[in-house]
């Protein structure tokens, strides 16, 4: 699996994508890989505070619903409406198929998370291959 | 499906799997001082013909032949035949949780017409297939409200049957989820709305009424709604005798319908089982408890039926599951279901008629002899009647002439004074009714 080199990834399986302060975070790849079809996305609304490690919306697939953790505080400046109605975007394009764009509170928190190449590491350990 | 109990081979090939030599071996980590030396007090077996025997002088004891005036959340209608044939058929009654689509499609067919005929009778979009029953339905209703809402106050109609009210302070009370109870007019029985106005903030995640309510009273659900919405709260109505719905205007305005459908089809017993329901509008699909069944295609293109959204369940999502309800009332919505096909349409409205007009022709006639409370009170089979004395000394003499009298309010409403709440079905003749005023005032 190729994940984009300009993400930082969390062992929860999120993405998380700088711009400026402003930063937004989707699931990965391997993440919806291993739920299956996904059948609805949980947002949170504009304005929420996201806080780093909490859950802020959850992922259905057609086998489980996954909490989604916040790789990193902020507040939420937007939501991709788009998955309301067309979850399977995350099925088809994870790493494109953004869930929330925040304006984070502590860039730094940023740089703790995982780089692409640990985070591929960890998943060829945690796939068992 | 089978279920078999274990045999004495079973048994054996267990504890030898697992090391140990008997059961009281396998027991032995705990100690000796907790351990059950004795015997279950249990009685002993009995031979087919003692049971039957048993059985027989038991049934000795049930009320036969009363003419019944209880209801407050337990109905006495007629109960049509074709149900208990139907639902003894061993496909029915030995069948256990439909997980398996491929060989429970009977049972997932007929609680899907279950939840279509609720969604039908309460005008709500979507409905579960069922829960333990009307009180418990109403606890989730509550909490459903509060995922959706975000908050964690509830707002509590007085009027709401009073053992609903217990059960949801024990569903409520230990978990930080603060309560408000709101009274009632004095003229009509309905809810107090400029209490009620007052009583809301903006920490209110629901207002819960029951309509017609405890003292038979219908609220105005339209009013309580837009005042409930205004607030960004939710609107919960609880609704004790399904019948109602045949002829009062279905709560249409209330965003989360808790039902119990005793009405329909299922026995009075010793305190159960009833068979609760919730329905509620689509958006909050994902935030109801229970189980849903849903129609479907399978490979071939063939309808089909499965349960669906189960993973909101706790056999998946387990502790963020929306309940810990994993289970539903399928046999007792299953005889819901029959009577509702058996009266459809039209017969549930004629049966409400008459269940209509004979507490209005009890109301009527006590009115002439005693107080009825709640003079402006718009409603369907049950009225609250005042007396100079205790209910229970009129019961008594009633028992006497084989009639069961209504339900003393004291211990609920201590304000009412010596009040009782009586109920009229289709089963009670205008004969047993005139006896029945006519033994009161003896």
């Amino acid at each position: 699996m190729a994940f984009p080199a300009d993400y930082r990834y969390t062992r929860e399986h999120e993405w998380i994508k700088l711009d400026g302060n402003q930063a937004t975070i989707g699931i990965t790849d391997y993440a919806q890989n291993s739920l299956g079809d996904i059948v609805f996305v949980e947002l949170p609304k504009i304005g929420d505070e996201l806080s780093v490690g909490k859950t802020f919306g959850s992922v259905e697939s057609v086998k489980a619903v996954s909490d989604l953790f916040a790789p990193a505080s902020g507040k939420v400046v937007a939501v991709n409406q788009e998955l309301t109605n067309a979850p399977e975007k995350i099925n088809s394009d994870a790493h494109g198929a953004w869930i929330v764009r925040i304006q984070l509170s502590d860039a730094d928190e940023v740089n703790k998370l995982l780089s692409p190449q640990d985070y591929d590491k960890y998943v060829q350990e945690e796939g068992g291959h | 499906m089978r279920y078999l109990p274990k045999s004495p081979a079973d048994r054996e090939l267990m504890l030898s799997e697992i090391g140990v030599h008997s059961i009281d071996d396998f027991f032995k980590a705990i100690p000796g001082e907790y351990r059950l030396n004795r015997d279950l007090k249990v009685p002993r077996q009995m031979a087919e013909s003692e049971i039957i025997d048993y059985f027989r002088e038991r049934s000795q004891e049930n009320a036969a032949g009363y003419a019944v005036f209880l209801g407050a959340g337990a109905y006495h209608h007629y109960r049509p035949v074709i149900i208990d044939a139907l639902v003894q058929r061993g496909e029915f009654l030995t069948s256990y949780t439909p997980y398996q689509a491929e060989i429970s499609q009977g049972t997932l067919q007929a609680i899907f017409e279950f939840q279509t005929m609720i969604c039908e009778l309460t005008a709500m979009e979507i409905a579960n297939a069922s829960m333990y029953d009307g009180s418990t339905g109403a606890a989730e209703a509550i909490l459903m409200a509060m995922r959706i809402t975000g908050r964690h106050e509830s707002v509590i109609a007085r009027t709401v049957h009073p053992e609903y009210r217990e059960v949801i302070h024990t569903y409520l009370h230990h978990r930080d989820m603060p309560m408000r109870f709101v009274g009632y007019r004095e003229d009509s029985g309905a809810i107090n709305l400029e209490e009620l106005e007052r009583a809301l903030s903006d920490q209110t995640a629901c207002v819960l009424i029951q309509s017609p309510n405890f003292f038979g009273s219908v609220e105005d659900v339209d009013a309580i709604a837009a005042m409930v919405h205004r607030r960004g709260a939710l609107l919960v109505v609880s609704i004790s005798e399904a019948l109602s719905l045949g002829i009062v205007k279905p709560p249409v305005e209330a965003d989360i319908v808790s039902l119990e459908a005793q009405s329909f089809g299922v026995p009075l017993g010793f305190g159960g089982p009833y068979d609760g329901v919730l329905a509620a509008k689509e958006k909050y699909v994902r935030q109801m408890p229970g189980r849903l069944v849903g129609e479907t295609k399978d490979k071939n293109g063939t309808r089909g039926y499965v349960l669906t959204l189960s993973t909101r369940e706790q056999h998946i999502r387990r502790e963020k599951a929306t309940s810990n309800i994993c289970t539903n009332q399928a046999l007792v919505a299953l005889m819901s279901t029959i009577y509702m096909n058996v009266y459809g349409r039209e017969g549930l409205r004629d049966l409400a008629k008459q269940n209509l007009a004979k507490a209005n022709y009890a109301a009527t006639q006590f009115g002439k002899k005693g107080k009825v409370l709640f003079p402006k009170a718009k409603r369907f089979n049950e009225f609250v009647v005042q007396s100079k004395e205790d209910p229970h000394a009129i019961n008594d003499r009633l028992l006497e002439k084989r009639i069961i009298g209504g339900l003393s309010l004291r211990k609920f409403y201590p304000e009412l004074g010596n009040a009782a709440l009586w109920c009229c079905t289709e089963m009670n003749t205008r004969d047993q009714i005139d006896l029945a005023i006519e033994a009161m005032q003896a």
